[in-house]
């Protein structure tokens, strides 16, 4: 029996949740996710994602994404970020997704991704020219199969469905083929699965069998809506509906995610259809910027999640292994705050780009309207030079 | 931006917007005192704002030199909060001791936030935190949110333009922002009530001229239009159809009772016209230096706020003339035959606005600045276009200035106010040309024109203001020698 459900449990509250890592640190087997992350494990295939080299990695990526969002959060206090949206608390769900998904995934994120793009290659820095207004997405998409951040929410899954009935039109689903066969990673939070094209777009996956993911970050609050009020069931249950396998899973704890998501994926390649995880997480900082938490949620819930860090429960899991010391500590940290301050430097001598750059993205293609849009763009810029040209030409007659 | 340097090493941290599109916050708790070495993103000062309560990080690392502001205050988002001194701080390496995870972090410090200056510490010992919650890894010290006071509704502190109401493309706003226009004054013509950039220009002449934007606003009451047979015709109309009371018309003629301010306004220009006997004279200026000056102010910060027209300047050379000739500013007192010198100078300014002919005056007017006159003016141009004009405020007036040339008109015989000796019309400034150093050149030319009460003033003095007048106006320089 696959830790995929199809079927929902008499009584709701009886949906499992699958947990690897205690927050104490303590490690549970599990043999199905364990054949997915570890060689060692019976009917692995061979890849071992749980390696201590690797596990420390998840351990230095979560310390140096953490390092550089709450960077971000000091540089919009500073006027440098128009708006940030931290991902404090979800470093786990974020890095474990990302380092399950395979080179060639295409990976279709939120605006709260910051792990999943740093997994993905995605320096720091190109999600802050987001938030500062001087980048309209910031990376090559086919280059990092990494959609660019989506505002939208819920937008997301419409958009990852599509894209992956297009790969079941270039035939590359289901093949076999382990090099070229792909899956897309749909990313959305608890609050964005409660719009309606969520729903329409795991209508259109289960009919179509696409190969798709769909990776739901409970993170217990949409805003100022608790998870509780938007849903009476848990979320992972949801998708049963229409047939599509879902599993709940600890979003603090790397290694569940890492197998579930890894699993999912390798299914969705495989041609069996999607597949929907809801990690289990918490939002520790606010909405965004512009929010203030402590005006809706009580400051013990945030403690209560703050014991079930992500990161100090790897740590301890190296610990108990025996594979971490205090300078490997210390030098991640040493590097972490490195990374937050080429960021503060970077940003702080950030120049503002060409205004018709947005143009030239458009489409593929020279287009007659783009073009004419981009024409009548640079008019309306220009008015503001001739008003300085105005300025001074006033400035000169006035003076003779 | 957070922060300008303002000398060599001193930074100044100036409130950020912490949200979007917030303007103000209150200050709420101060982390650090003068003298305390901060690090960047070191938490300094913890706003509450129509949003929520924030700490703001320092963007540099260096030592604390001053503190703007106090606990209480609400602040405009762009206010200096402290200044730091760069030079002798810590390299900005110096926020290393809490990283994102750190075992001695988890005990309560965030990440690169640490929070170990000097006043915390003393206010830890001070007073133990013990319901302090121990905050894990990296989540960073969100110190109080338990506190939530909300503070706002503070928006009864004087009616304020709703700016954002106003709608005008983002050129025609930087327009109005250079050309000093406010565009709550301006009159839109613009489709769906949009100002568009011949509405800011229009608006901006008017200012130069002197004008009040009123003559654009609204219904003049119809004897009060000039000329213009065809659109009289248009206007009687529509007057014909206002439900005014004791209005009559026909086909031919429109039928209005005299009151209030034109009933008035007739009494006092019979009563002066017929009372003392007038004498006007004329110049001809180059108010070239007065349009500069009126440019460069416009353009200066400090009078960013304040609404700068030839007015003001032609108001301030007045009282530097009357200064040097004091006895012009008397008064006919037929009663008691006397003359009276007025030490003082209330200086009138005849407005025009909807509802007729108004000449508030400006109380002491020569103890002003230029800019109390150029605020003075605009306050009392403003309470007469709302009709809030109090019978006070025109009354003991000394001496009037009437701006004809809001109409583009260059120049008239101004009839008195009752019970003044002098008054002084400005008419349209326009390109002219003008012989400078015997050469034919564009010159920005006026015409003044002045009336003076020839029982008490004779036409040596009379015209000896008007050339005083007109010299400060043509060498405002001379302000300084004379003022």
């Amino acid at each position: 029996m696959s830790v995929f459900a199809t079927t929902i449990p008499s009584v709701a509250e009886q949906e499992p949740l699958i947990q690897l890592l205690a927050p104490d640190g303590t490690r549970t087997p599990h043999p199905e996710l364990d054949a997915v992350i570890s060689a060692a494990a019976p009917g692995s295939d061979g890849d071992d994602l749980a390696t201590p080299e690797r596990l420390r990695g998840y351990y230095r990526d979560m310390v140096m994404i953490r390092a550089a969002d709450l960077e971000a959060t000091s540089l919009q206090r500073q006027g440098q970020l128009g708006l940030w949206a931290s991902a404090l608390g979800q470093e786990a769900a974020q890095i474990g997704a990302g380092h399950a998904s395979r080179e060639q995934d295409y990976l279709v994120p939120t605006y709260r991704e910051h792990g999943i793009a740093w997994a993905r290659g995605i320096e720091p820095w190109r999600l802050l020219e987001s938030f500062r207004g001087v980048s309209h997405g910031g990376w090559d998409p086919n280059e990092l199969r990494t959609h660019p951040y989506m505002i939208v929410l819920g937008s997301q899954a419409p958009h990852a469905v599509g894209y992956a009935m297009g790969l079941q039109r270039d035939g590359v689903v289901g093949t076999g083929e382990t090099a070229t066969d792909t899956a897309v990673l749909a990313l959305f939070g608890d609050g964005a699965s409660s719009e309606g094209e969520v729903s329409e777009s795991f209508t259109f996956a289960a009919s179509f069998q696409a190969p798709v993911v769909f990776f739901t970050q409970n993170n217990q609050w949409a805003i100022s809506v608790p998870a509780s009020v938007q849903s009476r069931v848990p979320l992972a249950q949801r998708s049963r509906g229409w047939g599509i396998p879902s599993v709940r899973v600890d979003g603090n704890d790397v290694l569940a995610v890492l197998g579930a998501v890894r699993a999912a994926l390798d299914a969705a390649r495989a041609g069996e259809g999607p597949q929907f995880i809801e990690a289990v997480t918490y939002r520790m900082a606010a909405h965004t910027t512009s929010d203030d938490a402590s005006r809706y949620r009580p400051a013990v819930e945030e403690q209560e999640w703050g014991e079930k860090d992500p990161i100090l429960r790897l740590r301890r899991h190296l610990e108990q292994l025996g594979e971490i010391d205090e300078a490997f500590i210390v030098r991640c940290d040493e590097e972490a705050h490195e990374l937050a301050m080429e960021l503060h430097h970077h940003i702080h001598g950030m120049e503002d780009p060409d205004p018709v750059g947005m143009f030239t993205h458009a489409y593929a293609e020279p287009h007659p309207i783009v073009e004419a849009e981009r024409e009548q763009y640079l008019e309306y810029i220009a008015q503001f030079e001739d008003e300085n040209e105005n300025d001074k030409a006033e400035q000169r007659g006035e003076q003779a | 931006m957070p922060g300008t340097s303002s000398s060599s090493s001193v930074v100044t941290i100036a409130l950020t917007d912490p949200g979007e599109g917030l303007t103000e916050a209150e200050i709420i708790d101060i982390k650090v005192a003068v003298g305390d070495t901060i690090a960047i993103n070191d938490a300094v000062i913890e706003v509450e704002t129509a949003k929520s309560a924030v700490e703001l990080p320092s963007h540099v690392a260096g030592t604390v030199t001053a503190i703007l502001v106090a606990v209480g205050d609400e602040v405009p988002v762009g206010s200096a909060l402290l200044q730091v001194d760069t030079a002798g701080g810590p390299a900005p390496t110096e926020g290393q001791g809490a990283s994102p995870v750190d075992a001695t972090a988890a005990a309560g410090d965030a990440a690169p936030e640490p929070e170990a200056t000097p006043t915390e510490d003393a206010a830890a010992s001070a007073e133990p935190a013990e319901d302090e919650p121990k905050n894990l890894v990296g989540y960073g010290a969100k110190a109080a949110p338990q506190r939530r006071r909300r503070r706002r509704g503070a928006q009864d502190d004087g009616p304020q333009v709703p700016i954002d109401r106003i709608l005008a493309k983002p050129p025609v706003r930087k327009l109005a922002r250079d050309l000093g226009v406010a565009l709550a004054d301006v009159f839109a013509t613009g489709p769906d009530g949009t100002v568009t950039r011949a509405d800011v220009l229009a608006a901006q002449q008017r200012a130069m001229s002197g004008d009040t934007p009123s003559a654009q606003d609204g219904d003049y009451f119809p004897e009060e239009s000039p000329q213009a047979p065809e659109g009289l015709g248009v206007a009687m109309k529509s007057t014909r159809d206002q439900p005014f009371a004791g209005v009559t018309s026909d086909e031919r003629t429109t039928r209005v009772p005299i009151r209030s301010v034109r009933k008035r306004t007739a009494e006092a220009m019979v009563a002066s016209a017929f009372t003392a006997p007038h004498v006007t004279v004329f110049n001809e200026i180059d108010m070239t230096r007065t349009v500069q000056i009126i440019s460069d102010l416009k353009a200066s910060r400090e009078w960013a706020d304040v609404k700068v027209s030839p007015l003001v300047v032609i108001a301030k050379a007045l009282l530097v003339a009357i200064r040097r000739n004091p006895e012009i500013n008397a008064s006919w007192d037929e009663q008691n035959q006397e003359i009276v010198y007025k030490h003082f100078v209330n200086l009138g300014i005849a407005a025009a606005t909807p509802r007729g002919l108004i000449v508030p005056n400006l109380k002491d007017a020569h103890l002003m600045t230029l800019r109390e006159l150029a605020e003075g003016i605009d306050d009392l141009a403003k309470t007469a276009r709302a009709g809030r004009t109090s019978l006070s405020d025109t009354r003991e007036g000394t001496i009037t200035i009437t701006n004809f040339g809001v109409f583009g008109i260059d120049s008239g015989t101004p009839i008195l106010n009752p019970g003044e000796s002098v008054i002084v019309g400005v008419g349209a400034i326009k390109d002219k040309p003008w012989v400078v150093d015997g050469q034919i050149v564009t010159r920005k030319i006026a015409q003044l024109a002045l009336s003076f009460d020839h029982r008490l003033i004779d036409g040596a003095l009379g015209s000896v203001l008007l050339r005083d007048l007109s010299a400060v106006l043509e060498d405002p320089a001379l302000g300084l020698v004379w003022g």
